[in-house]
């Protein structure tokens, strides 16, 4: 059944690169098996029995899950045990979650080849579809089978329902059988009967009575008890903070610490490979050390330029053909014939991911023996090799704890590891004296990346009357996956052009092909990553060709989505749910835009109001989404939200510019993330589906900023050349 | 000095400068209470100092001699019980990470203004932020923190 899932699409492909170099040799080493980490959370009945590598059931009648993705507020908590619940048959009350230690490949990602542990490209639901439901229905002819041992019965005879086993008189719970169903072998995967979906009873389900909340995380987090990374404060802990250099690829050249030293509770300075560490007593100590520290950096292989500069040096770049994503047709040739030909820049600066909870972890070192790693990470086995190498342990001697975190959008996944390298660094000078947390403050993350790459798209369109017959798309960007361990060199970085090579429209003429720069800076997938700027480049020029050919850009889309039911689907369901075409006060316009990412399909409409000073509101968003089977339909409706928001922060006030090379945003208020005032009202409808289901971490935003954009087009004639726009148009 | 947290009174040693902040997650190890930003411009850290929301990130703790302290672990006012409420009925949280600052912002909110209007709710909750956006749902699950509480 697992090869009814595809992963071809082309965030997915990157990811298999970056896994097939992983297994045949990551380059500080990776594990084959770790040992398991102890258990996360405090107060846990001791007796869990363990069933299969997914599944452990308490004397106490509980059900854990182990996800072997973080929860990071997307939601797996509540969807990877939903999917357990449902084939174990279990009462939703009794459903726990705990995060798998670090070990592959019993518990890699299936969409990254299985070889890396890890969360991202919206992978987690779709990846753990199958798996978990044949856990689910192992754990349940398990515990079945210790029911009918114990009471000498054909195990036909048994039944389970809501956590309760039964046959005849017999009644009894999981905790009661779970040390006997310990005893029984894993049944054969192809033995298994898993559910006729008409048969669910929680998946797809609405919250109701039978499910306390809808989410396994709530309780934990409205009261303070969630124990994210950065809460985990081991007896005896040292606090560290890095300075690192101002600009990207500065050097160190000396340090006078006498200051930092004299601050109180400061205990140690010292150089790591892309810094000064300060360690101290706690982490205002540590600040102040690191505030009082005088150092010299050797910028002579910096990045100097400033944004205006970097800009302008892609746009000259544009000015020829680039690396070739996408001919169809003549290509770009089709850009030669009759009809108009209209064409616009569109700029997307730098990002940072600026999740709430800043990156941090903490370390318990014993030199020789172990390493215990406390995170919030995507990626458990890069970290786990980084750490094995730096500290001279092998892979099985590190363990790695992970813990909820508060957000990450795609930072805490580096394929460097690069919070795990500093960390290790600092641990091993400590040489096992200390547990060391190390911290990055707000102002690292703003200021010290890795940031979604800065873009320019060079649009193009020949419009022969009412008809788009050739389009162009050509790129410069700062590639993610060059200059990492798991770059292909000769090959287009995909995270690149996703969205954009692979344009859904009917067009005769396609040239879509991309420039690959270079930079110190560093770069990172983002919340949807190629998405973030493809869908606005292609859909909001879309509009602007659409206005050209003088047709509704609704009808356009319609008329153009040839062979795509899914893309049209949503189309058709957002446009019917937001009254589309219907009469609208003064001021006020809609936008429409449509986009697949991660296989899920999602179309949005804005509505946005402009004031005469061209102040402007966006007063609503509805969403249609066509992501499969829905595991959670409130999951669901919360990230398309999320994603949507996510989306019009960046869209209307984020941006990291640089001057001379320096970040200029510091902290919130000048890199500020949308607030509660300007989020519009958002409408979710779901698209009722039999496919698998994909995921909805990321599809729902790309397709809000050109929706807002293409809404503000509509109301004022002008399009949206740069983001962020800022607060007037 | 004697600092009241949470109705407990405990005694602070620490520098003149440092933040409450650090205070009650380093030494109390109440770690309810968020780091976001250090000055005072997301609202994680928000405690209530006398009722009132504050920024712990940007308030030294040696300030705090008689005033009463709430943090999310102290919570148990009737308004704070119904936001708590709300948010659970409407599953607000994603991350969670501003959540805390969120709830106590709330709970001042209410407990000053039962029945808040659409505005006061946006300008009472706009200076928390979130970047899970969960916004849409915070503007929610206020309103209907407002109607428990009216029914309790």
């Amino acid at each position: 059944m697992a090869d009814d899932i595809s992963f071809e699409t082309p965030s997915r492909r990157l990811l298999l690169q970056v896994i097939g170099f992983g297994a045949a040799g990551f380059a500080v080493g990776m594990p084959a098996m770790a040992a398991p980490s102890p258990e996360v959370t405090a107060g846990k009945p001791a007796s869990l029995v363990v069933l299969g590598p997914f599944v452990k059931v308490g004397a106490d009648n509980t059900v854990t899950v182990l996800l072997k993705h973080i929860e990071f507020g997307q939601g797996v908590s509540t969807g990877l045990t939903t999917i357990v619940a449902e084939e174990i048959d279990a009462d939703w009350k009794q459903m726990r979650f705990d995060h798998a230690p670090a070990e592959v490949p019993k518990y890699g990602n299936l969409a990254f080849g299985g070889a890396v542990q890890g969360t991202g490209g919206s992978t987690a639901v779709a990846n753990s579809w199958v798996q978990l439901r044949q856990a689910g229905a192992a754990a349940r002819a398990m515990l079945v089978a210790a029911a009918a041992a114990k009471w000498k019965v054909d195990p036909n005879t048994v039944k389970v329902s809501r956590g309760v086993v039964t046959s005849g008189k017999h009644s009894a719970t999981f905790g009661q059988l779970a040390a006997d169903a310990g005893k029984i072998a894993a049944p054969d995967v192809k033995t298994l009967k898993l559910k006729d979906p008409k048969d669910f009873r929680l998946i797809g389900k609405e919250k109701s009575a039978s499910r306390v909340s809808g989410r396994a995380d709530t309780a934990s987090k409205i009261n303070g008890t969630a124990q994210y990374s950065l809460d985990y404060h081991p007896d005896g802990q040292l606090v560290a903070l890095v300075a690192r250099s101002p600009r990207w690829g500065g050097k160190l050249v000396s340090v006078d610490d006498g200051a930092a030293k004299a601050v109180k509770g400061v205990s140690e300075v010292f150089a790591i490979s892309n810094g000064v560490a300060v360690v101290a007593t706690d982490y205002w100590a540590a600040k102040k050390g690191r505030d009082a520290l005088k150092i010299t950096w050797d910028d002579s292989k910096a990045e100097m330029r400033s944004t205006d500069a970097i800009v302008a040096d892609y746009k000259k770049l544009l000015d020829k053909p680039g690396f070739e994503a996408r001919k169809q047709g003549q290509g770009a040739a089709g850009m030669t014939g009759a009809g108009k030909v209209i064409t616009a820049d569109f700029e997307f600066p730098y990002l940072a991911h600026a999740p709430m909870e800043p990156m941090n972890c903490t370390v318990e070192f014993k030199p020789g023996e172990s390493c215990v790693f406390h995170s919030g990470s995507q990626m458990p086995t890069v970290d786990q090799g980084v750490l094995a190498a730096v500290l001279g342990l092998k892979p099985t001697q590190v363990s790695i704890i992970t813990h909820v975190a508060g957000g990450s959008f795609g930072r805490k996944a580096t394929p460097d590891g690069d919070l795990a390298m500093e960390a290790a660094q600092i641990a091993k000078h400590l040489n096992g004296r200390a547990p060391v947390k190390l911290m990055w403050s707000r102002e690292d993350d703003i200021r010290s990346g890795k940031y979604r790459p800065l873009t320019v798209h060079r649009m193009a369109a020949r419009i022969n009357g009412d008809k788009i017959e050739a389009w162009g798309d050509r790129t410069a960007i700062q590639s993610i996956m060059d200059g990492t361990p798991f770059g292909t060199p000769g090959k287009p970085d995909v995270s690149a052009i996703e969205g954009s090579h692979d344009i859904p429209y009917a067009i005769p003429n396609i040239s879509v092909d991309v420039h690959f720069t270079t930079s110190p800076v560093t770069v990172l997938w983002w919340r949807s990553v190629g998405h973030t700027h493809t869908a606005f480049a292609k859909e909001h020029f879309f509009d602007q060709a659409a206005k050209e050919a003088g047709k509704d850009p609704l009808e356009l889309r319609r008329a153009m989505l040839v062979g795509k039911p899914r893309l049209l689907g949503v189309l058709n369901l957002a446009a019917e749910k937001a009254g589309w075409g219907t009469p609208l006060p003064a001021g006020r316009a809609r936008g429409i835009a449509v986009h697949e990412s991660f296989t899920t399909y999602v179309a949005e409409v804005a509505e946005v109001t402009v004031k005469p000073d061209g102040t402007f509101s966006i007063d609503r968003v509805v969403c249609a989404v066509d992501c499969g089977i829905v595991i959670n339909p409130d999951v669901v409706r919360s990230q398309m939200e999320g994603g949507i928001g996510y989306g019009l922060s960046a869209a209307l006030g984020e941006a990291i510019t640089l001057k001379d090379g320096v970040p200029v945003p510091t902290n919130f208020f000048d890199y500020p993330p949308l607030r509660l005032a300007q989020m519009p009202k958002i409408e979710v409808h779901i698209m009722p589906s039999s496919e698998a289901p994909t995921g909805v971490g990321e599809p729902g935003l790309p397709p809000a900023a050109p929706a807002v954009a293409n809404a503000l087009f509509a109301a004022t004639g002008k399009p949206i050349h740069k983001l962020p726009i800022g607060t007037k148009v | 000095m004697k600092l009241s947290i949470n109705g407990k009174e405990s005694e602070y040693q620490g520098e003149a400068d440092r933040p409450l902040l650090w205070y009650i997650r380093e030494d109390l190890k109440l770690t309810g209470t968020k780091y976001g930003c250090g000055v005072a411009a997301c609202g994680a850290c928000t405690v209530l100092v006398d009722g009132v929301p504050t920024r712990s990130c940007s308030t030294p703790a040696a300030a705090m001699a008689g005033k009463k302290i709430t943090t999310i672990e102290g919570l148990d006012s009737k308004a704070g019980k119904a936001v708590q409420a709300a948010w659970t009925e409407m599953d607000v949280v994603q991350c969670g990470w501003c959540q805390s600052g969120q709830i106590l912002t709330a709970t001042a909110l209410l407990t000053k203004t039962p029945k808040p209007s659409e505005k006061e709710i946006t300008d009472g909750m706009t200076g928390n932020l979130c970047r899970c956006a969960t916004y849409h749902r915070i503007r929610g699950a206020v309103a209907r923190a407002s109607e428990i509480m009216g029914k309790a």
